[in-house]
């Protein structure tokens, strides 16, 4: 069956589960005419780049068990590789796939380096130099302002096929403008499925199950003749290689990159939560996860702005709601989630269908 | 006779997912030098870590001089009295012999006198007072281990295989050591497998296979059985005389 | 195996607690490789200094962090919000005691430093506390979720800052007697960077003594090496550890006084940007190391002044090289701990 070999035979399990991925399924797939307007637009794409983002993520969180910080790194350089090649370079295809090609053997040198090194020690080694690593790196991208932009980043154009005034027929299709906008949404939409699909077949490789069987217990696997280093190695190369792609796919639908959008430790805790608050270890966790934070993102901190400016009178519960200690909020979440909420959405709703 | 110091009945132990100990009866009499036989992974060093709660039993019962420890922390296991000298010794290497042995007198200070009578048979330990014990040879690292047992007096005295690596002539002296404590009624659990070692020094003695005690008796009976010694340890005298 | 008898070794002399000296010329060593290469000897001095006392602070707020590490294998990512936490608390005494810290007197600046070191360390103690009770202790030997619990407990704690505090820097200035230059031949040293050379060294003594000739040091150290045996003498680590985070929690207070006054102004975030440089440095010296600690904050510390004075692009990311070189030297830091 077609949908077996697409998911790799890892089906949702559940059948709230499957109802919520195939509403997010069809609610992306047709956004463009479900959603008009520029900002739904927005929050779908910026679903999509998510979803990637956080599942190559969670192949390392998850699947292998390595808390990394660098995840934001490789995402960043896969927006810098982009947005600073079509910076300079003009606004060609050929500029985007040298961008892409610097930017991914960037990232795959740095993850392999890092990994070599620090892998083979325990798995907290390995969080704090990534975060040591990915901290110098941002350091660096806004300090080398004559090439990164510095603080503001760089702004550029794209290929014509992707820009917003270009429009590939003239007539409209169910009220909805075919443009440019709409073609790199489609672009960012099909790339990002077919990650997800490839990051799905992954996992359930015999790759994936050492993955997880180092994950359960490494002295045992490397007893059974598997070099574990090795294996978390080319998953960690593997997982910085799609953060890079959906960095270069963020760049191509944002048409900017920037430490703010790509490197903020901001976007790292983001990523975190989603893996966290989705379900470690599960892949439509990420799907699940990122839907529902993007959309809170984007609409809940409104609310609170509401919130915020009702109790104007109250000084600290004003302080409180107030939109930019989103981040307190989530801290909260997170910290609740790890305790009682460990296997996620995905896990709460698969225990309860067993 | 009078209650035994220690006494296990039906002890079951698991570590993750390993059943190691499947029921041990085992009871260690007041006053007396018991010894523990069996091969290598019989679950020796299991019994005696569960003894002092670094592992639980999750089915079974441990009685302490009366007490009930099946389920008590390690400190408060060894605050109501057994002392335990682990197979790697234990020792801290980055403290020296003082510090060691500081550490193991509760009341605050070594009492002079029994530091003294520990000189007597470990006189290695007052030469190299204050150095690092991780400088110290294997053997004196051992005499360490065994002193910082018994600087204070400690109703229960476990120790694991002590004899493990060392050369014929520090053994003697690990012998005269508890010679020395046997005149003075230290209740011992001592796990070996030197059997040459245990023969003169047990009361009682032992032997585990696969996570049981398969025999228990007299330490005379079994050193002048030999077709039981045989059967059990698989051993002709001769390997370790 | 032992093959020696035991007459020959018991007679022998044992060789001298041989102490691990390689490490310990490596800063010296550096300080003189950068003499030639900065070319003037009162820059120089002026960066030494500079390096040093940035060295002290580093290791004041690092070293509770890699005894609670070494301690019971906890490594908290949060440790960067005591010092923010310290830092901000410190502005509840500093600045309604403005006219104390401005006066032109040495006693009165002291005491309202003094007075805001004190709340600082007692405020960031008892968050310390809290912290290991709610954060900490419900994950004990989970790596993964310590690693998650920890990073969301300082988000939370550096969003209550903002809520409290506000979302703008706080300026802080030095005290008055504490501020300017002293000129010593042709280099010039800033009186506070002497200070706070002189508290990380009181620091590290203070913490020398605790360890070698206390009780609860002894049991400190003997518990960083191996914890059951600790407990097999009748000692409860658990308490022993928390003593040891509430201490640790306690110098990350008084390491973020000292930084935001260094800094002259506060952000939040402050905390979370120097623990890129402790996490750095905790790994320099040997996860559990207190002496390494040390050594690693001072060679850090260096290598960022010399640096950025020779070279400021590279300044960047000379910590990370540096971190590189020595792990390819020392796999598992300077001063590795003896683990049972």
């Amino acid at each position: 069956m077609i949908l077996q070999r697409l998911l790799s035979g890892d089906f949702p399990r559940s059948r709230f589960l499957t109802a919520l991925l195939l509403a997010v399924f069809t609610g992306l797939a047709l956004a463009p005419f479900l959603f008009p307007g520029a900002r739904a637009l927005n929050v779908a794409a910026t679903v999509c780049v998510f979803v990637v983002l956080v599942a190559s993520y969670d192949l390392l969180l998850g699947y292998t068990g390595i808390v990394s910080f660098a995840h934001t790194m490789f995402y960043g350089i896969g927006a810098y590789g982009v947005g600073l090649s079509l910076h300079s370079v003009g606004p060609t295809w050929g500029a985007v796939f040298m961008g892409l090609t610097i930017a991914l053997m960037l990232s795959l040198a740095l993850a392999l380096v890092i990994g070599l090194f620090s892998l083979r020690v325990k798995a907290i080694f390995y969080a704090m130099i990534t975060l040591a690593v990915a901290s110098a790196f941002a350091v660096l991208a806004s300090q080398l302002s004559d090439f990164t932009g510095g603080e503001d980043g760089r702004t550029f154009g794209v290929p014509e096929l992707l820009r917003p005034g270009f429009r590939l027929v003239e007539a409209e299709v169910f009220g909805t403008a075919i443009n440019g906008k709409l073609i790199t949404y489609y672009l960012v939409f099909c790339s990002a499925l077919a990650l997800f699909l490839l990051l799905l077949r992954v996992v359930n490789s015999p790759f994936g199950r050492v993955l997880q069987a180092i994950r359960e217990n490494d002295f045992r696997a490397e007893a059974l003749g598997y070099r574990t280093v090795v294996y978390r190695t080319l998953a960690n190369c593997l997982s910085a290689v799609v953060a890079t792609l959906a960095g270069a796919l963020m760049a191509l639908w944002l048409r900017y990159a920037g430490p703010q959008t790509t490197l903020s430790f901001t976007i790292m805790m983001d990523i975190l939560l989603i893996v966290v608050i989705g379900g470690m270890g599960t892949l439509y966790g990420a799907v699940v996860g990122a839907a529902l934070f993007i959309l809170a993102q984007n609409y809940l901190q409104a609310l609170m702005k509401q919130g915020s400016d009702a109790l104007a009178a109250v000084p600290l519960l004003a302080n409180l709601l107030h939109p930019d200690r989103w981040l307190l909020w989530l801290g909260v979440l997170f910290v609740l989630s790890v305790y009682f909420f460990p296997t996620g959405i995905v896990g709460k709703l698969r225990g309860k269908s067993k | 006779m009078s209650e035994p110091m220690l006494a296990l009945t039906g002890v079951h132990t698991h570590i993750g997912q390993y059943h190691i100990l499947q029921g041990v009866d085992l009871t260690v009499p007041r006053g007396e030098l018991t010894v523990l036989l069996g091969r290598n992974g019989a679950g020796k060093t299991t019994t005696l870590r569960t003894i002092m709660g670094l592992w639980h039993a999750s089915r079974g019962a441990l009685l302490f001089d009366g007490r009930d420890i099946t389920q008590a922390a390690t400190p408060d296991i060894s605050c109501a009295g057994i002392a335990y000298v682990p197979e790697n010794m234990g020792i801290f290497s980055d403290l020296t012999v003082r510090e060691n042995l500081l550490l193991a007198a509760r009341a605050g200070e070594p009492d002079t006198a029994r530091l003294e009578w520990i000189f007597g048979f470990f006189p290695a330990l007052k030469k190299f007072w204050n150095q690092a014990a991780g400088t110290l040879s294997g053997g004196q690292k051992q005499m360490l281990a065994i002193a910082r047992a018994i600087v204070e007096p400690r109703k229960l005295l476990l120790v694991d295989e002590p004899t493990k690596g060392l050369a014929p002539a520090i053994i003697q002296s690990l012998i005269a050591a508890f010679r020395e404590l046997k005149a003075m009624e230290t209740t011992i659990l001592l796990v070996e497998q030197n059997f040459g070692f245990v023969k003169s020094l047990g009361d009682t003695v032992a032997v585990m296979d696969d996570g049981r005690i398969v025999h228990s008796g007299r330490m005379d009976e079994l050193a002048e059985d030999r077709d039981l010694q045989q059967k059990l340890l698989g051993l002709s005298l001769d390997t370790h005389q | 195996m032992t093959t020696t008898p035991p007459a020959a070794t018991a007679d022998a002399e044992l060789p001298r607690l041989r102490l691990d000296t390689p490490p310990l010329l490596v800063l010296p060593i550096l300080a003189l490789l950068a003499l030639p290469l900065i070319g003037s000897f009162p820059t120089w001095v002026t960066l030494t200094v500079a390096g040093l006392a940035m060295g002290m602070m580093i290791f004041i707020m690092a070293s509770g962090l890699t005894l609670v590490f070494g301690l019971m294998d906890v490594l908290n990512f949060g440790h960067g919000a005591f010092v923010s936490v310290g830092a901000f608390t410190a502005t509840l005494v500093l600045l309604p005691m403005q006219g104390w810290m401005q006066a032109d007197s040495v006693l009165m600046n002291l005491t309202a430093l003094g007075l805001a070191i004190a709340l600082a360390m007692l405020v960031t103690g008892a968050l310390g506390w809290a912290f290991e009770r709610i954060i900490v202790m419900p994950v004990y030997g989970q790596h993964l979720k310590q690693i998650l619990i920890t990073m969301g407990g300082m988000i939370v704690a550096e969003q209550m800052i903002h809520v409290v505090w506000g979302p703008d820097q706080i300026p802080l200035p030095l005290p008055t007697s504490f501020r300017g230059v002293i000129l010593v031949g042709d280099a010039a040293i800033e009186k506070y960077r002497l200070i706070a050379v002189a508290v990380g060294l009181v620091v590290f003594a203070a913490m020398f003594l605790v360890l070698n000739r206390t009780k609860v040091g002894l049991l400190i150290r003997a518990g960083v090496e191996n914890g059951e045996m600790v407990e097999a003498l009748g000692y409860r680590i658990r308490r022993l550890f928390v003593v040891v985070f509430v201490a640790g929690s306690a110098l990350a207070g008084l390491g973020g006084v000292l930084w935001g006054l260094y800094k002259e102004t506060l952000t939040a975030a402050m905390g979370a940007d120097i623990m890129v440089l402790v996490f750095i440095v905790i790994i320099i010296g040997g996860l559990g190391s207190v002496g390494g600690c040390f050594i690693g904050a001072l060679l850090v510390a260096l290598v960022a002044n010399y640096t950025g004075f020779l070279a400021p692009k590279i300044a960047l990311v000379s910590n990370i090289l540096l971190m590189v070189a020595i792990l390819l030297w020392r796999p598992q830091g300077l001063y590795p701990v003896a683990k049972r």
